[in-house]
């Protein structure tokens, strides 16, 4: 059984309702972006869990190497100034 | 249980002893999965912990995908049309596990068509239960009970498994079983209100049942061949003989209110201990339908292996569609 027989692996992603986003909830395999939105209906949406769907070929994803994660993410573990509560400011405006 | 093939010894061969480097980061990466923390796919893992959940993730697919046959046979002699349509979504559900399963599997580097094979050829294991008949309506009704009931106890530790693919996939399936387990005792609570017949024949599927359920939760913890390191990794949470014990607990009172006993005369609750104790389980028994001699192995295997390449025309086709398709547009832009 050969690779290049079996169909390629696509990711799928929900909106769960409107006015959120799309996120991931698994994966399947299709011969195409067609057929990928069918099975995911037919697999992910049985109870009503989405009203909109993403099929994304799982060979087109860039994805963040593990390895570089402390590169990559370390350097704003010491940027506290970036979020509003490292300001501490008079009672009056601080709900500001 | 659904990988009770994980307690008996890999027939894949030894995993080879890693480099002196390799033991250090394999003892840090103990270290982490002991303390909780979640492993992705792209993570580095020992190899043995890759190995490991291979064989169990792809065990508990095929379970849930030869788990379809033995309910399959009453699709289409269900009793009423709200049955019917009942069953149909409940096997549906049972192929959607298999799916997230196999997805979940795959993120650690096998193909779909490698797992397939290994089921088709024999090498890899799914639950013994599966290897049961299905004689009569009530069976059904059983099955949604003590066997989805049996699967629940042991999938929801299984939601807090180390290997976040698999936690997932179990999140996702545990939240379908429970219409699984209450869809069977509902159709066993009509029974028990039925005429005299039918009361008999519910008695008929648990006394059939009851035994191999019990061995669903796989050997005892003492002659159970990898639950040490499985328990360290974070794979498994609950050992097999608490997992049983639990699931008798819970079951008891529910068969009460079914009016059913259990083919056990040794069953009664041990105020001591606070738990029910019960007889000894014929472990030659699950050992001969493990290795392959059960009611229905042949006939479960076969089922699957003529689903495949019958199924492969239809699989060709498809592809050679989708290229097609691709070739064409490519084409239009050019
Ligand atoms: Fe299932
Ligand atoms: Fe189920």
């Amino acid at each position: 059984m050969s690779n290049n027989k079996e169909w390629p692996l696509w990711e799928v992603f929900l909106r769960s309702r409107a006015g959120l986003d799309h996120k991931h909830c698994g994966s399947l395999h299709a011969a195409d972006g067609a057929m990928a939105l069918q099975l995911a209906r037919d697999v992910y949406t049985r109870r009503q869990e989405g009203v909109s769907i993403w099929v994304v070929r799982a060979d087109h994803i860039h994805a963040s190497d593990p390895t570089d994660k402390a590169a990559l993410f370390d350097p704003m573990a010491d940027k506290i100034y970036r979020h509003p509560t490292f300001y501490e400011l008079p009672d009056e405006v601080d709900h500001m | 249980m659904y990988t009770q093939a994980m307690d008996i010894p890999n027939t894949d061969g030894p995993t080879a002893v890693p480099a002196i480097n390799e033991q250090a980061r394999e003892a840090e990466f103990n270290e982490r999965a002991g303390r909780g923390e979640i492993v992705e796919a792209k993570d580095w893992m020992p190899e043995a912990y890759r190995k490991t959940l291979v064989r169990q993730i792809s065990q508990h697919a095929h379970s849930e995908i030869v788990g379809m046959l033995p309910e399959g046979n009453w699709v289409t002699r269900a009793p009423s049309l709200k049955r019917k349509t009942i069953l149909l979504a409940k096997i549906q559900d049972e192929g959607g596990h298999g799916l997230y399963l196999y997805a979940a599997a795959e993120t650690l580097g096998t193909s779909r068509d490698q797992m397939l094979d290994a089921l088709h050829t024999g090498k890899a294991k799914y639950s013994s239960i599966f290897n049961y008949p299905t004689l009569t309506w009530a069976d059904i009704g059983v099955i949604g009970w003590l066997v989805d009931g049996a699967a629940i106890m042991n999938q929801v530790p299984l939601c807090r498994c180390s290997y976040g693919p698999y936690a997932r996939a179990m999140v996702r399936i545990c939240k379908e079983e429970s219409f699984h387990q209450r869809q069977g005792f509902d159709l066993l609570l009509a029974l028990s209100k039925g005429s005299e017949a039918q009361r008999a024949m519910m008695q008929d599927a648990v006394n059939r049942w009851w035994w191999p359920v019990l061995m669903m939760f796989g050997p005892h913890d003492k002659d159970s061949q990898n639950s040490e390191l499985s328990m360290k990794w974070g794979i498994k949470r609950i050992s097999n003989d608490e997992l049983r014990q639990q699931f008798v607990d819970a079951t008891m009172p529910q068969g009460e209110l079914l009016g059913v006993t259990f083919p056990d005369p040794d069953l009664r609750y041990n105020e001591a201990r606070g738990h029910y104790d019960f007889g000894a389980i014929d472990w030659s028994e699950f050992w001969n339908v493990v290795n392959g001699h059960g009611p229905c192995n042949k006939e479960r295997l076969q089922a699957r292996v003529d689903a495949w390449e019958e199924g492969a025309w239809v699989r060709e086709a498809a592809l050679a569609h989708a290229r097609k398709q691709a070739a064409r547009v490519a084409a239009a832009a050019a």
